[in-house]
């Protein structure tokens, strides 16, 4: 089950295209990287997923229903500029945030009790927000996002301005609300937390979607088939299969090579080959990191 | 419409909160009479203090009574020669000079005043009214009236102006109180919507400098949200207004009553008839005609009026302010954009002051009380003077059109204007955000 689909999603402003035709299948219960550098439009399709604006063209489908007014309780929506009203207390703010989402106000009273309990910040419920620093600023916005009990919850840089600690609460967190059932979607610069947390990623870039798909398809479409090797002694190989792109000797007979494999034959080929001329100490297949694949696409640029 | 209300009880219970709010609503009302009465007693101290300007004078025509009560008059010990020589010596040497040659009561030429110009206008009307009623009197006498036939001829006359209702009643007015109760409710008028506007603005610019605009628009309409604040701030406005009215009504007759002065002012007046019978009576007759037409003005009609004016004018308003805050970063910016809501505001205002309250019946009057943009301070201004059945329609029809308008075309830009920061935004750029597809 998809919990949101977006089709041939197109958002046009006067002077250029912000998303171009762009579809995105998110499956349920996964965390969804949606990447891209500045500017890409990424904004603007959490902007049309949040029906803060329309889109002009496509379709978005929440959870098999057409996105409409009632869906806004749905979604918890984290933006990258956060912001609460500073002259406001915590626990009035919590509360007018959940009540603006369709809780009751009892409900409301209810939840944001039990989540500064959980986050450890009972005594703040009376302070005012602007006495507050940056962080725990950062833990109020976090729960106005959730508490409402979203099943789709978009976090927009989640962890900028988190210090390591609450960096790892909030991790946490959005593990937990994945076991529970909720989607998530993450827009961020961030490749590590990317390469940690996500399952699906989607990169969208000038305006256009380039990439989608699970993080392990992803990486098996941008593999170079490249492996590093530690062994001892000296070897070549068949310039045909293989391509020797490195060998440095590390220390007396130790020697550290790279291998890129020309026809696709697989690691365990290699293996083989490698076995009868040298002693082959450790074997990994260098992986593309997300970091790379991000740069070799948008740096690429053509992607018609 | 649930999350209306949810947005306008938020900007309603922050801001009856504050401090600030508690400290305005019991201190103006208190305010206002205290600077008036300072004012008023610190001019009279002054007037009654107020050294009397000296003036010599040289009469050579023999007719000149000095009167005392307004200029310290001496006659200049010397002829008017001597008095030239000596003032073109030095203009100092003999101040203020007061010249009367000898002339012909027919035809009265010559008199001249010299030195240093330091009286002014109303000091030299009032020497003119002197050499007048001198002069009169010596035409009269001249004429042989005698002097009983000129004390009797002297007359004060007040004119007692009497407004024919439409169901034909009669009624006293007087277009001083009229004039002054129309000054005062345009000012308060003007006041109200500009300070109630401005803090639209202003809260709306804080919304989206702090960003927190992003995460309430994404759980309700941007719409729904500028209709909350402006709401909200309209339900300060009334409730603020309505504690003014309880807190002048308690004020004004505890002080009244602490000052004996209760009763009911006919018989009043009839007392202080009785214990001054002679030097009060036509004092009394104002005061009372004051109190009569006091009493006249339909109080709860004009508080009425003014209350749907303030609503009508501060929502006609509000929005253009609220669509000006979403428009801009920071107030410093908001100033560029105040130009085209600040003018009508201060073509009304300065109108009613100019001619709308002289001349209330006037064309351009009318069309001023009826325009929406205008119509809050003017009509407010016209209201006591009496304003014709279908022209108060009209301009409250026109009114609530207008704003309904101005909401609709402020939503448009606000929806836009609130998710955009660090823009460039001129009249051109708002126009595109006007005609934008959601």
């Amino acid at each position: 089950m998809e919990a949101l689909i977006a089709h041939e999603v197109t958002k046009r402003y006067s002077q250029h295209l912000a998303l171009d035709r762009v579809s995105l299948a998110i499956p349920a219960q996964t965390i969804f990287g949606l990447l891209g550098p500045n500017g890409a439009g990424k904004t603007t399709l959490i902007r049309i997923i949040n029906q803060i604006i329309q889109a002009d063209e496509g379709t978005i489908t929440l959870f098999g229903e057409r996105l409409q007014e009632k869906h806004i309780g749905t979604i918890g929506y984290l933006p990258e500029e956060r912001g609460l009203y500073k002259k406001m207390r915590v626990g009035e703010q919590l509360i007018y945030f959940a009540q603006l989402k369709g809780l009751s106000r009892q409900e409301a009273v209810a939840r944001s009790k039990a989540w500064i309990t959980k986050f450890e910040i009972k005594e703040w419920w009376n302070k005012k927000v602007e006495d507050l620093s940056k962080g725990m600023a950062q833990k109020v916005q976090f729960i106005s996002t959730v508490m409402h009990e979203p099943r789709l919850i978009i976090l927009d840089e989640p962890f900028s301005g988190f210090d390591p600690i609450n960096a790892q609460l909030i991790t946490k967190e959005i593990l937990e609300l994945k076991e529970k059932g909720c989607t998530i979607i993450f827009s961020t610069h961030r490749m590590e937390t990317v390469e940690d947390l996500c399952d699906h990623i989607a990169l969208i870039d000038k305006s256009k979607k380039i990439l989608e798909g699970s993080k392990r398809q992803v990486k098996e479409t941008y593999r170079t088939h490249t492996y590093t090797v530690e062994h001892r002694g000296a070897f070549d190989l068949d310039a045909a299969k293989y391509r020797l792109i490195q060998q440095r000797i590390v220390e007396d007979n130790f020697y550290k090579s790279v291998i890129a494999v020309n026809d696709n034959s697989g690691p365990n080929q290699l293996l083989r080959d490698l076995i009868p001329v040298t002693e082959v100490h450790s074997f990994i297949e260098k992986i593309p990191t997300m970091s790379e694949i991000f740069i070799t696409l948008v740096k690429g640029g053509n992607h018609e | 419409m649930n999350k209306i209300w949810l947005i306008m009880k938020r900007e309603f219970l922050t801001r009856v909160q504050k401090r600030s709010f508690l400290i305005a609503t019991i201190l103006i009302p208190l305010i206002f009479p205290l600077i008036m009465g300072i004012t008023v007693y610190f001019s009279s101290e002054q007037k009654r203090h107020a050294e009397k300007k000296e003036i010599q004078y040289v009469d050579e025509s023999g007719l000149f009574v000095p009167d005392t009560s307004v200029f310290r008059f001496k006659p200049f010990p010397g002829n008017f020669s001597q008095a030239r020589l000596l003032l073109d010596a030095d203009s100092n040497a003999v101040g203020t000079l007061l010249h009367i040659p000898k002339l012909d009561v027919m035809r009265p030429a010559g008199i001249t005043l010299y030195g240093k110009t330091n009286l002014s206008p109303s000091d030299i009307a009032s020497l003119e009214q002197m050499l007048e009623d001198r002069i009169r009197d010596v035409k009269m006498k001249q004429l042989k009236v005698d002097q009983k036939l000129l004390d009797e001829l002297k007359t004060d006359v007040s004119i007692e102006a009497i407004t024919v209702t439409e169901g034909g009643h009669e009624e006293a007015s007087d277009s001083t109180i009229l004039f002054g109760m129309g000054m005062a409710c345009g000012i308060l008028m003007y006041m109200f919507i500009f300070i109630y506007g401005a803090q639209i603005m202003q809260g709306v610019i804080e919304e989206k400098s702090s960003k927190v605009v992003e995460i309430i628009v994404s759980s309700v309409r941007p719409f729904q949200l500028m209709m909350g604040k402006i709401l909200g701030l309209a339900s300060v406005g009334l409730l603020q207004f309505l504690i003014w009215i309880i807190l002048i009504t308690v004020v004004s007759t505890t002080l009244l009553t602490y000052f004996g002065v209760s009763m009911p002012q006919q018989q009043m007046l009839e007392e202080v008839g009785r214990q001054y019978p002679d030097t009060a009576a036509a004092q009394n007759y104002a005061v009372a005609s004051f109190m009569k037409i006091w009493d006249q003005i339909p109080l709860t009609y004009v508080i009425l009026n003014f209350l749907f004016y303030f609503l009508g004018g501060y929502l006609l308003y509000g929005a253009l302010f609220a669509a000006v805050g979403a428009a801009v970063d920071s107030p410093a910016e908001a100033q560029q954009f105040m130009f085209p809501i600040t003018i009508p505001m201060l073509i009304a205002y300065l109108s009613l002051f100019a001619f709308v309250l002289e001349d209330h019946d006037s064309a351009i009057s009318v069309w001023l009380s009826i325009i929406p943009f205008t119509a809050p301070i003017t009509m407010i201004g016209r209201l006591g003077f009496g304003v014709p059945w279908w022209q108060l329609l009209l301009s409250q029809g026109l009114l609530i059109l207008g704003f309904i308008f101005t909401t609709w075309a402020a939503g448009r830009i606000y929806r836009i204007g609130i998710l955009m920061h660090g823009a460039k935004v001129n009249y051109r750029v708002l126009l595109k955000w006007f005609l934008m597809r959601n």
